[in-house]
């Protein structure tokens, strides 16, 4: 999940709000133009900007291993993933846009820490089984999110999550791949599969957000049909899929207490470090201080390039005035 | 010199370009100033891996000694390489970046453009493939240069700077050697020399709208296509790009 503990705001009781929610029960789609609470519109921003956000520092972790790819081909596939994302990054600043929000703003508030990204991209990507586990379990867990959320009730978030799905499928097979020819590789080559399993399997369980039992946030945003499924809800059907596939990998997952329960028709496992995830919100985590120097070097670097575009654009309205 | 081993030769020259320039782009992802232009610099580069894998394909075809595409990126060191010392040149700033592509775009646009009409049939093929694209990074790029070569002052100096210091590595591009000869004479390739009017005339139009002016003089540096005397930059580039081939010989990735 690429949004992780969105504070939502409360519901009012008007008479607009009570048809509001009606109209979400009734599983029709609230457009941009459409009458919205208040709190509405800012727990999505919210959500959709911490989303944007995820996609935007996303790039990092797998971008730190473009220019070392190991074939022209494994290249060309990390490269256009990356692409990807910087693709689903703006599909989401566009649907965020239209709630009256625009990207500069969105941008400066990642950059200056007032808004998230997804914890998961704190980790570093240490070997090239990392591009593997990234796509399998990262883009994994993302999808058991993304998956509910094109049926999510704000219309443009809905329709972006459609497109970004197709593509998200796509990734987490292309890591599996990797990972398939890792484990079925040499002995360094199975070791570096191992080793990221191993470094990168809580991480992507802390991806789904805190247990139900302290997540504060998800009454009123399942109402509203911004949030789809509880935390741990979502949490459970990634284990009981990523296991079976470990296991066809021939790695094994760093839990020594996950077992099959034939009870509840899932596996039990151990709950990621919750004092690690707090700590990586934070700010604590082993990449946060580079991942936002690197988008802020990255904005402010850009800034002779964005105002050098902007002067030639009016020049060239001005120009063209002139000349009718 | 056989028509075999300059034939293998010329391919490397277009499949070294188009891998090193890739490289050199992809460098960029995640840092660029705004988001368009993340999306693009990974497209170009993109464009120009697919590039690669054409032409060292069929370089390692042509050579016959069991090298594939990859075997000839990932395990030469810097005196096989054959790119021109143009597409080598550290990114710089985005302008510089820009600039280097822009310079290179317009020279491969009229290399393709003749290619297409190769008497080897598999290098015309490639070349309408790639033209495709390469029209496409031609007008971005000279786009850019024209929006920020005509923006603010400091845009404006800073694109003149990236003229400045890459200028001396275009002429490079059209001194035909034995190899540029016996491709001409195959009638597989062009004179090289030919296309410098198109790309002086295009490459002219776009600078003047960008307000740059064309430094004085027409020193050019050379070695990087015949392989005799690459910049320094080239073997730090190699040792990232080849790493993982050379510290796991054998591996399959």
């Amino acid at each position: 999940m690429y949004a992780q503990m969105v504070k939502s705001e409360a519901a009012d009781d008007s008479a607009e709000a009570k048809a509001f929610q009606a109209r979400i029960d009734a599983g029709e789609k609230i457009e941009p133009k459409d009458w919205m609470p208040a709190g509405y519109r800012k727990t999505l921003i919210r959500q959709m900007g911490q989303h944007a956000h995820s996609e935007i520092v996303g790039q990092l972790p797998e971008g730190n291993w473009i220019t070392r790819a190991p074939t022209l081909e494994r290249k060309a596939i990390l490269l256009a993933k990356v692409q990807d994302e910087a693709g689903h990054g703006l599909y989401l600043y566009c649907a965020a846009e239209t709630l009256g929000v625009s990207r500069d703003e969105l941008t400066e508030m990642l950059l200056d820490g007032r808004m998230k990204y997804s914890s998961i991209f704190n980790y570093p990507t240490l070997t090239w089984a990392d591009m593997g586990a990234v796509g399998w379990l990262v883009d994994g867990a993302a999808i058991m999110n993304q998956v509910p959320l094109q049926r999510t009730s704000f219309g443009p978030y809905s329709r972006a999550m459609i497109r970004i799905c197709k593509e998200e499928s796509f990734h987490q097979r292309q890591g599996y791949d990797i990972m398939m020819k890792m484990a079925a590789g040499t002995e360094a080559q199975k070791k570096m599969a191992q080793d990221a399993l191993n470094r990168l399997w809580f991480p992507s369980l802390m991806m789904f957000g805190p247990s139900d039992k302290d997540s504060v946030h998800s009454t009123q945003s399942m109402a509203w049909k911004i949030k789809m499924n509880t935390n741990d809800e979502l949490r459970q059907k990634f284990v009981d899929q990523t296991v079976p596939q470990a296991e066809y990998l021939g790695l094994t997952v760093p839990d020594k207490d996950l077992k099959w329960n034939d009870e509840k028709g899932g596996y039990d496992f151990t709950e990621p470090d919750w004092d690690e995830f707090f700590d990586v919100l934070k700010g604590n985590g082993p990449c946060n201080t580079e991942r936002l120097a690197a988008r802020n070097k990255a904005w402010d670097d850009g800034k002779w390039v964005r105002d050098g575009l902007l002067a030639h654009a009016e020049k060239r309205s001005i120009r063209k005035v002139a000349a009718q | 010199m056989t028509h075999t081993a300059a034939y293998f030769e010329f391919l490397c020259r277009m499949g070294d370009n188009t891998l090193v320039l890739g490289h050199r782009v992809s460098e960029w992802c995640g840092h660029a100033p705004v988001l368009e232009e993340d999306i693009a610099l990974a497209n170009t580069a993109l464009d120009l891996i697919g590039q690669t894998q054409m032409w060292l394909g069929l370089a390692g075809e042509v050579e016959g000694k069991n090298r594939d595409a990859d075997k000839l990126a990932m395990l030469r060191d810097v005196w096989d390489f054959r790119n021109c010392l143009l597409v080598e040149q550290p990114n710089g700033d985005f302008g510089q970046t820009m600039m280097r592509q822009f310079l290179f775009d317009v020279w491969h646009l009229a290399m393709l453009t003749e290619l297409k009409n190769s008497s080897e049939q598999r290098v015309a093929d490639i070349a309408a493939k790639a033209i495709k694209e390469v029209m496409y990074h031609v007008e971005r790029s000279g786009e850019t240069v024209i929006g920020l070569g005509d923006g603010t002052s400091e845009s404006h100096a800073r694109m003149q700077k990236a003229l400045d210091l890459l200028w001396p590595y275009v002429g490079e591009l059209f001194i035909p050697d034995a190899v540029d000869i016996a491709m001409a004479e195959a009638g597989i390739a062009p004179d090289l020399g030919k296309l410098r009017d198109t790309f002086d005339a295009q490459v002219g139009d776009v600078l003047a709208a960008a307000t740059l002016t064309i430094p004085d003089g027409n020193f050019a540096h050379k070695g990087g296509r015949s392989g005799t005397q690459h910049s320094e930059h080239l073997g730090h580039l190699l040792t990232q790009m080849q790493w993982l081939q050379r510290a796991y010989p054998g591996a399959t990735w």
